[in-house]
Parts: C-alpha cells; structure tokens; sequence
C-alpha cells in the first residue's frame, strides 16, 4: 500500500487550509459555521433535501487545463471529502470593497429574498449555474434549482434573477476575478483561474488519505488496488462514496461509524469508457458525469435523469453507490435492470497479490431488503450496460408526489426488442414495488413471443399481479402501485405506438425554453 | 416609481427616496443574499454556552410508568437533564388554555410530546444522549382522527353554531338538493429556519431570550410563568425569523420556556435548535377536516340555504384552535351570499399534535368548503362554474350580509373576478379545453377561476392594539421599534417607510431594530395579515407625536404660524427658510425638545359578540381572484399547472415589490397544501412525513412557464387604514384554491354530463387516480 498522510487539505478563499486529522464524519457545514463561524451557510434540514447549505467546490477537471465548479449539500458532505479542492462558500463571492457579486446583486434587485435563510443556498446554486451555463432556459433554471427549498417568494423572483445575473455581471468592466466571470462560449482561461488551479495542483497528493479520530478512520485510497487493500484490512469497512446516503446515518441516525472508505478518490473508478458492445461506468462516478454518458445511448431517459435527485445529489452521489446501496426506491435500478446491465466486483487477491474481479449480473444482485450479494472486502468496480440494438426501445416511469427531488411511489423501466410485431425480447422491471428493485418475470412472460398490441399488454398488466405485492406508506398505498405499475405498461405501450404525448411534464415541452 | 402610488400631496420631484408606497427591496436583502443576516443561530455564542436536545414521547397516548434518564445523565459531554418535575413555574406553554405541558407530566399525548430535556457541551452530545433514556409506557387508546373524535366526545373545546334564518326549510324548499363529504388535509409550515430560542441568565435571576417568535411578549409571559417568575424579569428579542407563516405564533413558546428552564436550571446560557424531523414532529401544523354539507339552490345555481359541519383535528390541546375555527366558521361563505345558513364547528381532540396557525387560520379551510359547493352546483347543473360562482357574489346594496351579520361594504369582487376572466381569456380558453379533452385520450386539461374575499382583523377584538417607539437622534437619524416582528414579509421595510413619509426623510436615516419586549411591551403576535395595519398606524402615531413637538419648537424658536413649518424632502421649512432636517433635529434639542415619542394605535369600528357569532368583527376585506390551468395525466394521476393569471387587491399598496412576493408566494403556498403537500399519519399515530425528503412543498418547477400577476388598480382601501393599503399576508394563500377545482375540472372530463368527482385534498397523483377510478367504476356500474 501507498503511503498515507492523516492531512486534509483544502482551498478557501484563496487560502490553503490544512487539517490534521478531523473527526472522519464532521460535515463541512458544522465546520463551517461552529469551527469557523462562518455562518451565511445554513442548516435547513440536515439530509440534503431543503438546500439552504449549499456550497460550491471547484477542482481541476478532466483534462486538467480548466476548473471544473460544482454545487454541493455541505450538510451530509464530510469534511474530509474535501481533500483536494477549493471551497466556496456565500461569503466568499463578495468583492473585497464589499460590491455584491452579480448573482447577489441580481437576487437584490429582483426581491428575490424575503425572510433570507434560504438565500444563501439559491446563491450558490445560482451563481454555479452562472459559472456552467452561458444562456440558461428556463427549464435549466429549474433543474439548477431543483434543491433549493424556497417556502416565501414562490420562485418568480428568484427564476428573474437568475435570468438578469448575466447582464449585471456583463456590465461590470475590469473584473479579474474568475468568480466575477460568468461562463461564455471559448472564454479562455484567466490569470485568476490558472492561479486558482496552480494552488489545487499544489494540495494534489498521490498517497491515501488516511484520517485517525478517536478510534474512527476516514480512509481515501487513491488507486483500486490500494481500495481493495484497504476493505481487505477493515472488512466491516462502511464505504463511502458521494455520502448521499451515508451523510444521513451521520446527522440524523447519530451513528458512530466505525471506519469509512472512501471511494472518491480513486481514479479508476472515475473513468467512463465505451467498447463495441457496453457502456461502463466506474463506481464513483457522480450522477452529474454519468447521466450525459447514458442519454447518449438512451435520450428517452431524459425525463428520468432530470427528476432524479437534484444537481447537489447528483454532483455528490454517484451511480455506483445508488446501485449498491440496493435501496428499493433507487431510481437508476429499474434502467438498469431492463437493460440487463451487469456489475464488476472487485477484491483484494491475497494468494497471488493483485486484484480478483468477478461480473454479476444487476438482477442477481439484489436478495433482500438492503441485502446484496456483494461479499465482505468486495468493492462495486464498474457498471456494465449492453449498447442498444437497432430494434431496441427503453422507458423509465417515475412516479411521485413532485417533479423535483422527490423520491420515487413507483418507478418502472420497460425494455423491449421487436420482431416485426412481436415481441422478441421484453424487460420490465420496479422500484418501490417489493422490497428490492425487481424484474416483473411473469409480466414479460406474458409479453414474450405476443404480438405487441393492447390485447398483449391488458393480459401483462394482469399479470404484474402476480410479480408484486407492494405495500401501503406515506408516498402511496399499495392500491395505488398496482394500478400505477399497470397504466406505465399502458403508457409505455402508448409512446411505442402512438403519436400523442402520454406525459404532463412533456406536454407543451417547448415554451418551456 | 409610479407614481400615482404616492401619498397624495407629494410629487415625484420632491420625494423623499423610499417613502410610503416605493417599490424598495427589503430592508435586509443586501445581507440576506450576502450570508450577513443574523437568524438567532447565527448570534455569536456566548462562553459556557449548553445545547440542548429533547426527549420525545415515542407513544400516542400512555401514561408513563417510568422514566429512566441514567444512561442519559452518564452519556458524554451531558451537564444536565430536566423532567416535569424540575419546573419550578407553572408546566404550561398553551397560548390560551393551560392545557398545553411544556415536558409531559406523566401522561403522554402524541407522539413526539416533549418529556424531558438534556443540555450538553454540543449539539450532537445532546442529541445522542437523548436517544438514551429507558421509558416505560402504559399505554391507552389512542383517537387519531376527527371523525373518531366526534364519536368519542373528545373535544378541545366546545362546539359551536352560527345560524341564520331557517336552513332546513330553506334547502327543502328549494328546486335543487345536494350533499357530499370532503376530506381536506393540513400542512406544514415548513419555515426554512426551525424552531430555536437561547436563554442568557442575567443577574438577580433574570433571563434575556432570543427567540425566533412572531410573538415575544407571549413568548415572555410563559417563561416568566414557567420559571416562576414575573413578566418584568423576562426580555424577549427577535430580529428576525428565517419564515414562520404561523408556525411561530404560538409554537415557539414550548422551545423558549425549555431554553429558559434549562438556563435558569444549570445557571448557564441554554440554545435549544430543533432538527428539521424534530420540529416537524413536535410542532402544529394546519388543520386537516373533514367538511359535511348540503345545500339547496334554484334553476340558476342560486343558494337557497346551506348547512356546514367542519370538523377540524385539533390534536391533543387546545392552542389556538378556538379562534382558528372561528375563521373558518367566518370564511365558509367566502365571496357568497349564503342564504340561511347553519354552520356547526366542532374542535376534535386527537392523540396527534395539537395543530396551531398557518397563513390563513381557518379561513381556507372554510373558503375551501363553499368553493366545493360551488363547483358541484355548476357540474350538477351542466354550467359554467364560473357562472355559478358570480351568481352568488355578494350584491351592492342588497344580499350583502353576511352570516355573522356585518355588512360587506367595500365589495369589489365583480370588478376583479371580471377584469382577470377578460384578461386571461377565461371563456376562450375552457372552451378549447373542452375540445381538447373531447380528443386527448390520456391527458385532460382543466381550468378554473377561483374568488377571494377575506376578512382583515383579528376576530379577538382586543388583539388589534400596537404600539411604537420612535428616537430622532441629534444626527437627524431615526430609530424605530415596534410590536411587530419580521419574518420575511417585509414589515421592517413598509413600518420604515411610514416613518420616512411622515418625517419626510430618506429611508437609509431609518434604523430598523430587533423586536423587544423592553421597548414596546404587550404586543399582540404578529398575524392575522395585520402586521403592517397596526404597527404602520403605531409608528405613524409616534412619528406625528415627535412632529407636533418639533412644530412647536420651531413656533417658539422662529416666531412663525405653526403653518409656515413643513417637513419635506429632508429638510423643515420654516416660513421662508429652509434647514436641513438634522440640522433643524439639532436645533431641537438644543432648546431641550423631547425627540423620543411612543405610538399607539387601535382598530377602528370593530366589535363583535362571541356569543352570538354576530357583530362587526373586520376591519375591511381583502380580495383576489385566480384562474389556473392544469393537465393531468389519467393513467397515474400527475399533473402539471400550466398558466395561472392572478388579479389581487393590496389597496394602494405601501411597497408594490415586497407586496407582489406576497401574492405570488402566497399562490404557491396555497397550491402546495392542496397538491403535494400530504401529512401522512401511520396507525401508531406516527407522522412519516416529517422531513423535506418525505414532505413536498413546492420548487421552482412547480410554478408555471406562464404566470402573469397583477395588482388591482387603482387599489384603494375604502376604509382609513395605513396610506388606505390593505393586507396582503394571508389573502393570497388562497388564491390557491383555483389550482385543486381547475385539476377536479379536468378530472370530470372523464366522467359524463353532471358528474361531481370526489376528489380528496391534496390532490396528489394518488388522490387524482382515485377520483378517475372512481368515475369509471360509476360509469361501468351504470
């Protein structure tokens, strides 16, 4: 294994700030506001639902010539997450003579506040939407607010002001500030830029981070190979990886964990790739990079993906941590179990020292509420999905009380091949439908080899019946489920073969530009 | 500025910058977008300082058998735990009725009842150390419904009836006869900033609390109560609070009298910050209710008589539900004359948490009632409901008495519900809606236009008192205090304002400081939309009492008519000459005036008879009207607002832009209780929706493409309110009301000619689903 340093080192305001060994699941919003006292940062709700703590973090990006700005809940992220990258928070982005930044000052203009707690929050999203997009829609706008929480204005105000930053930033003049400069097309990179990466590039570190606290540990591997070490010496390990979940057993289960792994910062579970027949998707990589790569294949996700989380969770969780965690209402699970998708498990080899990898199928994963076949000291590698035939078409359906950032009453996936009229390959699977996200056998049973046509699919709507027996709770009951599982067939059924719309959020989808 | 918005007498070219009526952002926005904005967490936190945790009752109804705190007592970083037996005062935190323990004495009432308390080092020891205790229950039936309530005799407070002429024989009578049961679910405040309070100890055994409260002199009266102590012992501040929308009437009082027990207890500063699951499950909420009627109208769709019966879950005390379902009793006619009329209340005692105000305070959930009934009039007649609804507006000069026997003088309903049908083509658009819906198979569209009339004032006649504190310092700067307390509407800025307009003075000379129960004593909360009506006047009385002396000064002091002084535009005149106002301010002092004053203001004309449920008890009324379209999806039930025109009356408004978020985020308030928002109860009587994550108030999205908000000009406030502006807190929430009957009107698309679907309140998916089902079993049924 690698060396390691117990130093967690970060940016913040032009300065570096290096931390020995911090409590492994302190939340940067606690070292924020009672570390620090830093206090424009609020705490809503503590689960990353509301928004009012978001932050941004900036890091080097991909091809390691730009900053790449991401928005975040600092409320469920762990401060020793933040090893690498620069902060940013509400404070931050006042000009040092006091001036509003053009995202304040927009939010000021517009009455965009009225009793303020969430304000901060709106900013930060508001001002990485400015940084990210040049000339937002309102459909952009949304999506970039999406888990931000306003209870007073109703978003008119708030919707105006993210239109009007541009033009406020566009009438400053001699701005040498990269926070200052609103994202265009080709905009080169400014002194201020490089500068700020220089300093993220100074904090790099190759050896594993490795954090001691009390007899709690926070351990960030920086290879696979060192990962599987590290889950073969703490088997019990809780791994981490965007904390999405894991934030929540921290700030309201109070749970003490033991010792983390962090997967985050392993590359090569960062990497997307593509062969003749798969997409693969490494484990750690966050929503926000894995969603394009998968609507390149599959456009008719769109909807899905957008309803998905908001860009906070998606920026923080990662696909890979969404399918291990094996929760029944996930929303990729469904996807990728129409799609027959595959997973690569990876461990530490002892024998002959190096890494062991085993694939299994999605399917075969999930046993039993939160229960999956992944073993003791085995780590989610990558995300295998087979590319789409010509004869192909996949649908997700979610279904819940709001568009944004709710989480799924029931969420349907239906892949289906056709030969001629018939169907030659059906895959239907469920969230929320039983207590792991599961394929509907007997439904596409009663699909397979049938001509695709009303009569076929009333019969495999009848048949769902006997594939689930889902339960009543406060997102639904169970009398609605089934009706629900059965008319997305219905729908799904509908958009394969008719020309009219069957969707409310798609409806009149152009004036939403 | 327009500036036909100005108080008559003044000219753009002499304005004084951000009088009364000038669209100036709130005071506070600067450091709200900035993080620079002090919430009662954000304070600097005083040495010693111990945080606090709670200790929930994990059982609806039980007597407690034992309690056992050791492992509490031993956890880290715990330097105290305090039970019932602990308090010293009285063990109450109920606004009006003692009923309301601030730790249970033995007897638990819901779940989430606070038990015990624990202070700790850190917020995170605290917490952890209240999940330690060992409690033993007995455990007892449990009512968690109102229905089972009424069954049960189990009541708040008494029920009670408003009655007019003879419904009975009215309905009989009439041409036409219908009935129905409406379920109607509550809603969370959902303020962004939660429940917290910090008590300081002071010397001699006085306590100094930051609260977040709309109300600091309740807040302060039950803490001194608690503690033992008097109300001159007690000083109670707020700012500001991060949203409250009721939530924080009467709620905070069980956080601040915890923090000051603890404080007083340990001898230390005490900070209690509930988290979000926390507050949501130990606080009220809006009232869920079930709603009877039957009503008997003629050919035309005009009300004969109608009976109401509002059953309302109060939860386990009384709060202030007494006055909450007075409103509703009041509202349940909203814009329509009702004929003979019988309202019944009955104020249900449940094992849930007792329900307190929320924007609107039974006013919605009456208004929603007569809204239904207008709706299944029109569908049971084949028309129009818009048709329906005009056909019982109020008259002028006739059919304008309402229920409660005041006159409904200042009716502008006609001009607003006819100018926003025109504006938004109301006509046009249902009838293409119909075609739509005659050839869209899977999704329906719906529309509907729904009015406002709401009553402004508190129904509790001896609550629409305020007072103020204004100083002049000698550098002409001003500053002003009042009864009043912010919470995100605004009333720092509009109260300012009045003072800038009558001292003639720029708004930036104005400070604007915390609410303080040691500078204006026994204010009424901050609620009943009356904020700006009353701590306006106050601070207008205080700003014309330091004006008469000042013009008296100036009479002595220059030797002129006490005509030849005016104030305008940052400086006096005094006959022919003109000083600057700090200047003039100085002089003032100089010859020894007082530049310190306090305001006073009560309602006019009010009166009203509890009684008899007669009198005159508001002020005036506020109107509005909404149209909204929606579509919905048959085979799931969701749906999505499409366009909304909203038509609204602010009077002639004190700050059009702090008055338009008002409307605007009103709507989307009220269209959240009645679409996603759902409080889910499970039979332990457990809340599960108590976190952002489970609960779905609106977002950005949920706000149509297409939203055009209007004010009603030339607004104008018949009566002699503050600049004749009106109220503009609670009004707009229901304007909500037109979102859930244009989703039911899409929804009875799929039913035949005279179909009424039954369709619950929120309209979730599942809500929307049921009511189809429900059309299709009908129609394969007939």
């Amino acid at each position: 294994m690698s060396t390691a340093t117990g130093t967690v080192r970060f940016v913040l305001d032009g300065e570096i700030v290096a931390i020995d060994n911090p409590d492994p699941t302190r939340t940067v919003l606690q070292y924020l506001r009672e570390d620090l006292r830093r206090i424009g940062t609020k705490e809503g709700c503590a689960e990353g639902d509301c928004g009012a703590c978001t932050v941004a973090l900036a890091e080097v990006d991909r091809s390691g010539a730009r900053l790449q700005i991401r928005a975040i809940n600092s409320c469920i992220q762990f401060l020793a997450t933040l090893d690498g990258k620069e902060l940013i928070t509400v404070e931050s982005l006042r000009g040092s003579d006091g001036s509003l930044h053009p995202v304040q000052q927009a939010m000021v203009d517009c009455h965009g506040s009225q009793c303020g707690f969430c304000t901060p929050g709106f900013v930060m999203s508001m001002f990485v939407l400015f940084k990210n997009n040049a000339r937002p829609t309102r459909r952009d706008i949304d999506d970039a607010l999406a888990g931000n929480l306003c209870r007073c204005t109703g978003y008119s105000p708030i919707i105006k002001a993210a239109t009007d930053m541009y033009a406020l930033a566009a009438r400053r003049t001699g701005q040498q500030s990269w926070l200052l400069a609103p994202c265009a097309p080709g905009n080169i990179c400014g002194s201020d830029e490089r500068a700020r990466k220089d300093r993220l590039v100074s904090i790099a570190h190759d050896e594993t981070l490795e954090v001691a606290w009390r007899g709690r540990r926070f351990i960030a591997p920086r290879t696979l190979a060192d990962l599987a070490e590290s889950l073969r010496d703490h088997p019990q390990a809780t791994l981490l990886a965007g904390g999405t979940d894991v934030g929540l057993w921290v700030t309201k289960e109070l749970r003490e964990i033991e010792t983390l792994i962090y997967t985050g910062a392993v590359l090569e579970l960062r990497e997307i790739t593509t062969s003749k027949t798969h997409l693969e998707i490494g484990a750690a990589v966050p929503l926000t990079d894995a969603m394009p790569a998968i609507l390149a294949h599959w456009p008719d996700l769109e909807e899905l993906l957008l309803r998905f989380a908001s860009p906070p969770i998606r920026n923080a969780g990662t696909l890979g941590g969404n399918v291990a965690n094996g929760s029944p209402i996930g929303d990729s699970m469904p996807a990728l179990l129409a799609l027959d998708a595959s997973l690569v498990l990876t461990k530490f080899r002892d024998s002959d020292p190096g890494l062991s990898q085993r694939s299994l199928s999605l399917k075969d994963f999930y046993i039993d509420y939160r229960n999956t076949a992944r073993e003791p000291g085995e780590v989610l590698e990558r995300i295998r999905l087979p590319l789409p035939v010509a004869s192909s078409q996949l649908r997700s359906f979610k279904v819940s009380k709001r568009f944004d950032q709710d989480i799924s009453a029931v969420c349907g996936a239906y892949y289906l091949e056709l030969d001629g009229n018939r169907v030659a390959v059906a895959r239907l699977a469920y969230g929320g439908m039983a207590a792991i996200p599961k394929r509907a056998e007997a439904c596409e049973q009663a699909l397979i080899g049938r001509e695709w046509n009303v009569d076929s699919v009333h019969q495999a709507m009848s048949a769902l019946e006997e594939d689930f027996s889902p339960v009543s709770d406060m997102r639904a009951s169970a009398r609605y489920r089934r009706a629900v599982a059965r008319n997305l067939l219905m729908r799904f059924y509908l958009e394969t073969t008719a020309a009219d719309s069957t969707r409310v959020y798609n409806y009149g989808r152009q004036s939403l530009a | 500025m327009d500036g036909s918005r100005l108080p008559e007498g003044t000219r753009e070219s002499d304005a004084i910058a951000g009088g009364a009526g000038e669209a100036v952002p709130h005071d506070s926005a600067h450091l709200h977008v900035s993080g620079g904005a002090f919430y009662t967490d954000d304070l600097p936190e005083p040495r010693e300082l111990l945080h606090l945790a709670v200790g929930m009752s994990q059982r609806a109804h039980a007597r407690i058998k034992s309690i056992d705190l050791a492992a509490v007592r031993a956890a880290d970083g715990v330097i105290d735990v305090m039970t019932a037996a602990d308090i010293p005062g009285v063990n109450n935190c109920g606004p009006v009725i003692a009923d309301d323990p601030i730790l249970a004495p033995g007897l638990v009432q819901y779940v989430g009842q606070a038990v015990f308390a624990v202070a700790a080092e850190t917020v995170t020891a605290a917490r952890k150390a209240a999940k330690l205790a060992r409690i033993e229950y007995e455990e007892l039936a449990a009512i968690l419904d109102p229905l089972t309530a009424i069954d049960a005799d189990s009541f708040v407070l008494p029920s009670e009836t408003i009655r007019r002429g003879d419904s009975r024989k009215a309905i009989d009578a009439a041409s036409h006869q219908l009935s129905g049961r409406l379920h109607l679910g509550g809603q969370d405040q959902f303020y962004l900033e939660g429940q917290i309070a910090m008590a300081l100890p002071r010397e001699d055994g006085d306590l100094f609390i930051y609260s977040s409260t709309q109300h600091p002199g309740e807040v302060q009266h039950l803490v001194a109560n608690a503690i033992g102590r008097l109300n001159k012992d007690v000083v109670v501040e707020c700012r500001r609070m991060g949203g409250a929308f009721g939530g924080k009437e009467s709620q905070p009082a069980l956080i601040a009298c915890i923090a000051a027990l603890m404080a007083q207890k340990t001898g230390r500063p005490c900070k209690l910050r509930l988290d979000r699951d926390d507050d949501m499950i130990m606080t009220g909420k809006r009232h869920d209710f079930v709603i009877e009627y039957e009503v008997g109208f003629d050919d035309t769709g005009r009300l004969a008589g109608i009976e109401f019966m509002f059953a309302s879950r109060c939860g386990m005390s009384a709060d202030l539900s007494g006055a909450i379902n007075d409103r509703t009793m009041f509202h349940c006619d909203n814009a329509y004359y009702l004929g003979d009329a019988t309202i019944v209340s009955h104020r249900c005692k449940t094992h849930t948490v007792s329900n307190t105000a929320f924007r609107g305070f039974g006013g919605p959930q009456g208004m929603f009632g007569i809204e239904y009934v207008m709706d299944d009039i029109a569908r049971h007649l084949g028309r129009d409901p818009l048709e329906i609804r005009r056909r019982n507006f109020y008259g002028i000069g006739e059919r304008n008495v309402t229920h409660y026997s005041q006159t409904v003088e200042d009716n502008i309903l006609e001009e607003i519900v006819g100018r926003v049908a025109t504006t938004s083509d109301y006509a046009r658009r249902a009838a293409e809606i119909r075609q739509f819906n005659a050839t869209s198979q899977v999704l329906k569209r719906g529309i509907a236009l729904t009015p406002v009339k709401f009553g402004i004032s508190f129904t509790a006649t001896h609550l629409n008192q305020a007072g103020a504190l204004l100083h002049i310092y000698t550098d002409g700067t001003v500053h002003i205090n009042h009864g009043g307390t912010e919470m995100g509407q605004g009333l720092f800025t509009k109260v300012a304002q009045v003072v800038a307009e009558e001292l003639q003075i720029d708004l930036e000379r104005i400070k604007i400081t915390a609410s303080d129960t040691s500078k204006v004593p026994n204010a009424s909360a901050t609620a009943a939309s009356s904020g700006s009506d009353l701590n306006g006047k106050a601070a207008q009385a205080a700003a014309r009492k330091i004006k008469k002396r000042l013009v008296r000064f100036a009479v002595e002091h220059f030797g002129v008519e006490p005509d030849e002084v005016a104030f305008r535009n940052n400086a006096v005149r005094v006959g022919e000459e003109t000083l600057d106002f700090a200047e003039f301010i100085r002089l003032a002092w100089f010859a020894r005036t007082s530049l310190s004053a306090t305001g006073f203001y009560r309602t006019p004309k009010i009166h009203y008879d509890r009684a008899t449920f007669s009198g005159r008890p508001f002020f005036y009324y506020a109107y509005g009207a909404a149209v909204s379209e929606v579509i919905i999806d048959t085979l799931t039930g969701e749906h999505r607002l499409l366009r909304v025109d909203i038509l609204h009356d602010c009077g002639k408004s004190l700050n059009p832009a702090i008055d338009m978020g008002q409307i605007e985020g009103g709507f989307v308030q009220g269209a959240g209780w009645l679409t996603t928002e759902e409080l889910w109860w499970n039979e332990r009587g457990e809340l599960k929706t108590h976190a952002p994550s489970t609960y779905k108030i609106p977002v950005s999205s949920d706000l149509p493409v297409d939203f055009r908000v209007a004010m009603f000009e030339p607004g104008l406030n018949q009566e002699k309110s503050i600049y004749r502006s009106k109220a503009v807190g609670e009004p707009p929430l229901m304007l909500g009301l037109s979102v859930f009957h244009a989703v039911r009107d899409a929804i009875a698309s799929v039913g035949g000619t005279g179909c009424r679907p039954l369709l619950t309140a929120p309209a979730t998916p599942e809500a929307v689903l049921a009511a189809i089902e429900a059309l299709h079993d009908k129609e394969a049924a007939a």
